[in-house]
């Protein structure tokens, strides 16, 4: 007989999104939500709230939450983590927060192969300052700073963060997954599961990008957002790049 | 106790460690390396964690995360790197994170120098980073002193939910002095704050951002409130004030050297007084005011081109000159040229100020 | 009693050891003691000097202006600090790489010229220079016991270094008897 579904992960508060209609971050912090109470760690949980959409997640998550400063959030996570060894330790971090401005701590916390996980929300802009170009803004993306179109000659090309990270030896899980199908839902919560196991198997870094609509400052209806992101796996394709369960 | 001789900021790491410091994040920067080398030696026999990390940055975030879960952390720089932590700074000030700065501070502005200096008395008494915000911050003299506020800002930082800075300069941090490493026993604070897991309790929350009416502002009252709290932590060295027609003020390293200057022109009988503020924020008013008179002068020297001269002002508050002897970085003074100049002061008219 | 005494040479001489060294007898004597070294980047084949406070007295400044005593391992350093040496002051000097023609204003110093890198030389550790006439600067001025400096340098020393504390040692020795026979006007053993 199939287990009854449960309707309320009891990890999250009861309180209604602040997100944009069409946006994903409700669905990543309802499978973020379910992993940790899933595997039975929400007493462990160390959750950091970075800057951007999601610094309101400890209104959301009943869990131990910090805030860190716009990019530091895996340099406090590497800090909890050091300190705290017992501790399960994760970032919920925007493409501008994780790629941009804390490019310099995400990539050495991986090379070090810190036992926290890093989640990337990418949605190829800065959502919560009103749509500007991001590290993954793809080429020809408007945005309120390439009003023409990201222009290679002038921006360069989007970085592919899960690529560079599979190439790291401190990393020990590492995929890009997306939640504009039921099917890919179910993917990217495996992949989170298996990002948070290989923290608490200390195996090392682990990472999961999730490629998002952020349909207001695509200029899209929710609908035909989760149609953009099909066209956004051309530059960022959904897979696993490594697991080394 | 047998004294080690050891350099002011081995002295710092020492004290650290006295007090049950857990955890220390640093990146190297001339002329403190001596307190993350002897960390790197230290803390992981004792179970702690020792981390190098890619930048200034890094270190003072890795500090951030460390302190929310309530270990005794640290982080030690000096000037362009404390420079560089600023923006978390005012993090952990907003955070009502317990982490201790160490600042051996050098030459500024830029890249300015490796030799002594104490130009970074505004950066740390003013707050380097945005908002109304302040650290606590200890100024040490002697290398025992250096060892003693350090172990204390531990507990300070504990008892105020506060960030404490000692503040210091490359004079302290290289020479070499006895220290008497005497045991320490860490006072223990409640901290129901810490990010520890939420066993049996709802999730505990460390943010900064508040958006909703009056919140931010109900949020600084109660930090300016505490910053008031605080002022019962200020400490001055004192002698030798008592009919004094001079007042000469330092801070830090510098104040060995004007020491000597002063008991030379009081040996010779000169009428020379001393003030010495241990704590920098907060300022040592109340050791200033009873002896703001119109007869008594001040003479604030510094190694810098005047910082502390401002709290001195404002700590007088009009009632008597005040006075600036400033060294821009460079080489350090001799006792003889204060000396000289303590001798000038006194022959000086007393300006339109008696009248 | 307070002993103020500047050590200067070349990078490489150990100036800065023999002054840690100083300080450290100073300590183990009792006495309460100050080192400042000059850092940074002439640390490596510039000139290199720090300056050693040995007093029965709390000490104030480390920094001295006026010098009771030098020592000088180079011509550089004693251009630099004789002129600051205070009258009557003792300045024990390199004769190896000082020679005493060359040094002006010797009438108000007690100088004492020490072969200090031929001594150390003949103890077969030629670049214990240093410590032959910090040896002599020990014996001349009786500011701490000489045993206090062997004692210390086992304290420095012992045990990471501990393959260097005899040749240490052994050159200290001879400064010491150098400085004694200066002093006594004739041979002298330690």
């Amino acid at each position: 007989m199939p287990k009854k579904a449960q309707i309320f992960p009891s990890v999250l508060r009861e309180r209604p999104f602040h997100y944009c209609p069409g946006c994903h971050h409700g669905i990543a912090h309802r499978l973020l939500a379910e992993v940790i109470e899933e595997l039975g760690i929400r007493e462990r949980a160390y959750g950091l709230a970075s800057i951007g959409c999601a610094c309101f997640l400890y209104y959301y998550f009943d869990v131990d939450i910090c805030e860190a400063p716009h990019g530091r959030s895996c340099a406090a996570a590497t800090g909890a983590k050091r300190a705290r060894p017992d501790l399960v330790v994760f970032t919920y971090q925007g493409d501008g927060d994780f790629a941009a401005i804390g490019l310099g701590e995400s990539l050495h916390a991986a090379a070090r192969g810190e036992r926290i996980t890093a989640i990337m929300i990418n949605n190829t802009v800065y959502g919560m300052t009103g749509g500007q170009l991001s590290p993954t803004t793809v080429v020809g993306q408007r945005t309120t700073t390439t009003p023409q179109g990201r222009d290679p000659q002038h921006y360069g090309h989007p970085m592919q963060i899960a690529e560079i990270l599979a190439s790291f030896p401190g990393v020990a899980f590492c995929a890009r997954v997306a939640v504009n199908t039921p099917k890919r839902v179910l993917e990217a919560k495996e992949a989170l599961r298996k990002a948070f196991l290989a923290q608490l198997e200390d195996r090392g870094f682990g990472y999961v990008e999730f490629l998002s609509a952020c349909p207001i400052n695509w200029k899209t209806d929710p609908v035909e957002a989760l149609e953009k992101v099909d066209e956004l796996v051309e530059t960022f394709p959904l897979k696993i790049f490594k697991d080394l369960s | 106790m047998k004294p080690l001789l050891v350099k002011g900021s081995e002295a710092i790491a020492l004290g650290a460690l006295a007090a049950g410091c857990r955890c220390y994040f640093g990146y190297p920067i001339t002329p403190q390396n001596e307190i993350p080398e002897l960390m790197a030696r230290e803390l992981p026999k004792r179970g702690g964690v020792f981390l190098q990390a890619e930048s200034e940055l890094a270190a003072v975030n890795m500090l951030l995360g460390a302190a929310s879960t309530g270990v005794r952390a640290m982080t030690s720089s000096s000037s362009p790197g404390i420079s560089l932590m600023a923006e978390t700074f005012s993090y952990l000030a907003a955070l009502e994170l317990p982490a201790v700065v160490v600042n051996v501070s050098r030459g500024g502005p830029g890249l300015g120098g490796i030799e002594a200096s104490q130009g970074d008395y505004f950066q740390a008494t003013k707050g380097a980073g945005h908002g109304d915000y302040h650290f606590l911050v200890l100024s040490p003299a002697s290398i025992q002193e250096a060892y003693e506020l350090t172990a204390r800002a531990f507990d300070l930082a504990e008892k105020y939910r506060q960030p404490v800075m000692i503040l210091t300069d490359a004079l302290l941090g290289q020479m070499k002095e006895p220290l008497k490493a005497r045991k320490i026993k860490p006072r223990t604070y409640p901290k129901d704050w810490a990010l520890t897991g939420a066993r049996g309790r709802p999730g505990r929350i460390l943010r900064s951002l508040y958006l909703g009416p009056g919140e931010l502002r109900a949020r600084n009252e109660l930090l300016q409130k505490k910053y008031r709290a605080m002022r019962r932590e200020v400490r001055a060295e004192v002698f030798g004030t008592e009919g004094a027609q001079l007042i000469v003020c330092a801070f830090g390293s510098l104040t060995r050297i004007v020491k000597e200057a002063v008991q030379k022109a009081r040996e010779e009988g000169y009428p020379v007084g001393y003030l010495r503020p241990i704590t920098l924020f907060p300022f040592p008013e109340r050791y200033f005011a009873p002896l703001a008179r119109p007869e008594t002068r001040f003479l604030v020297v510094e190694l810098n081109c005047g910082q502390m001269v401002e709290d001195v002002k404002l700590a007088v508050c009009g009632k008597a000159e005040v006075e600036l002897l400033a060294f821009p970085p460079s080489d350090l003074p001799t006792p003889e040229e204060i000396y000289q100049r303590i001798k000038k002061c006194l022959r000086k008219p007393r300006s339109s100020l008696r009248s | 009693m307070k002993f103020e005494v500047i050590l200067a040479g070349f990078g490489g001489q150990g100036i800065l050891f023999a002054g840690n060294l100083l300080a450290q007898a100073g300590m183990e004597a009792g006495l309460q003691v100050t080192f400042l070294p000059v850092y940074g980047p002439e640390m490596r084949g510039g000139t290199c000097n720090c300056t050693v406070v040995l007093s029965d007295r709390e000490i104030a400044s480390p920094v001295v202006t006026y010098p009771s005593a030098l020592l000088i391992m180079n011509q550089p350093s004693l251009d630099k600090f004789l002129p600051r040496l205070r009258p009557g002051g003792l300045a024990v000097v390199n004769s190896n790489l000082v020679s005493p023609e060359k040094v002006q204003e010797a009438s108000r110093a007690k100088l004492v010229f020490v072969p200090a890198d031929d001594l150390a030389e003949e103890e077969g550790a030629p670049r214990l220079g240093t410590m032959a006439a910090l040896g002599a600067l020990v014996a001349v001025s009786e500011v701490v016991p000489p045993e206090k400096v062997l004692s210390g340098l086992k304290t420095l020393l012992f045990p990471e270094k501990k393959a260097f504390l005899e040749p240490n040692r052994k050159v200290f020795r001879r400064g010491w008897e150098f400085g004694q026979a200066y002093k006594l006007g004739e041979p002298s053993k330690f």
